[in-house]
């Protein structure tokens, strides 16, 4: 298993050392992350209930206001945690 | 040889940890979790502690954990380790004008460390200009620990304390790729690769329940939009 994780982190990244990537791959590298992460949230949410959904209306609010992450977790979370009480 | 700008210096790494401090309070809840499963499925406490230190992929690891048994599944570990992980492959390109510039040792243990979160925070570091790789290695090393750490704790404290599934406990960790999210807003351009990012997502996912294809497959399909549109408009916006 440690293997095969490593093969995926050093193996994408020794591959593409060896090619040298056109204007086209720099540009999808760029909407790699964001999308990427959209990816990672969408499925969780939409299995979640209404913490979940509250949780992360929170985080993201409390990110747009203090751009703190700690506390954009922290609120999110405890905001989560209320709803999740309250039910 | 020498380079005025520095690539992957102690300072870096100092800045990368404490910078990914706020990440590691979404790491431990993950943590706690793998631990406490690894004990519920009879893993040792040495065993989960190897496993964690070794692997270092939380949700390939929770994968596994359900479907361990006696013998160990070996094959189907590892390439369900492999497969949940493919995203990885994509993320070292991205960084790479960072592990362009470094070799040796400090360029694949900077790959052993590198996991969603710092990475996360790494590109923002790229895109404001900042070129150094030790940020990347410094997160990264101090997350590791982190992940072993609470791993440990999990397990410890599987026989005495057991937060309920669904406990919101756990809601930390998705908001920890929530708050990542938010900076790396870019405008309106990003609209269109993200909803069909989601779209795709939440296909896949639906398709293929209990595995993790629908990450590479939404980060491919909105990162597709994007250049596709940036090519129909002649790279203009």
């Amino acid at each position: 298993m440690a293997i095969a994780t490593y093969i995926t982190r050093a193996g994408g990244y020794a591959l593409f050392r060896a090619i040298r990537p056109n204007q086209t791959v720099r540009a999808a590298l760029g909407y790699i992350p964001g999308a990427l992460f959209v990816a990672y949230v969408a499925p969780a949410l939409a299995q979640g209930g209404w913490a979940e959904w509250f949780g992360a209306a929170v985080t993201v609010a409390t990110m747009l206001a203090t751009r703190q992450m700690s506390v954009a977790i922290l609120a999110g979370t405890a905001g989560a945690w209320l709803v999740w009480a309250l039910r | 040889m020498s380079n005025a700008r520095p690539r992957f210096s102690r300072a870096a790494m100092i800045a990368g940890a404490y910078r990914s401090l706020p990440l590691q309070v979404g790491v431990v809840p993950f943590a706690l979790v793998v631990g406490i499963v690894s004990q519920g499925q009879g893993l040792s406490l040495g065993e989960a502690v190897l496993m964690s230190t070794t692997v270092y992929a939380g949700s390939a690891q929770l994968l596994a954990l359900g479907h361990w048994g006696v013998p160990a599944p070996v094959v189907a570990a590892a390439t369900a380790a492999f497969i949940v992980n493919l995203r990885l492959a994509l993320m070292g390109p991205v960084i790479g004008p960072w592990l362009d510039r470094i070799r040796g040792w400090r360029l694949w243990a900077s790959l052993f460390v590198m996991a969603d979160q710092n990475w996360a925070l790494s590109v923002a570091e790229m895109q404001s200009g900042r070129s150094d790789a030790g940020f990347l290695f410094g997160s990264g090393v101090l997350m590791w620990a982190v992940w072993v750490v609470f791993t440990a704790v999990g397990h410890l404290m599987g026989g005495v304390l057991r937060p309920p599934p669904g406990h919101p406990i756990f809601f930390a960790a998705l908001a920890v790729f929530v708050s990542i999210l938010v900076p790396m807003w870019h405008g309106r351009r990003d609209l269109m690769p993200w909803i069909v990012s989601a779209a795709v997502a939440l296909g896949v996912a639906w398709l293929l329940p209990g595995t993790s294809w629908h990450i590479v497959a939404g980060a491919m399909a909105g990162s597709a939009c994007g250049v596709m549109r940036d090519q129909r408009r002649g790279n203009a916006a």
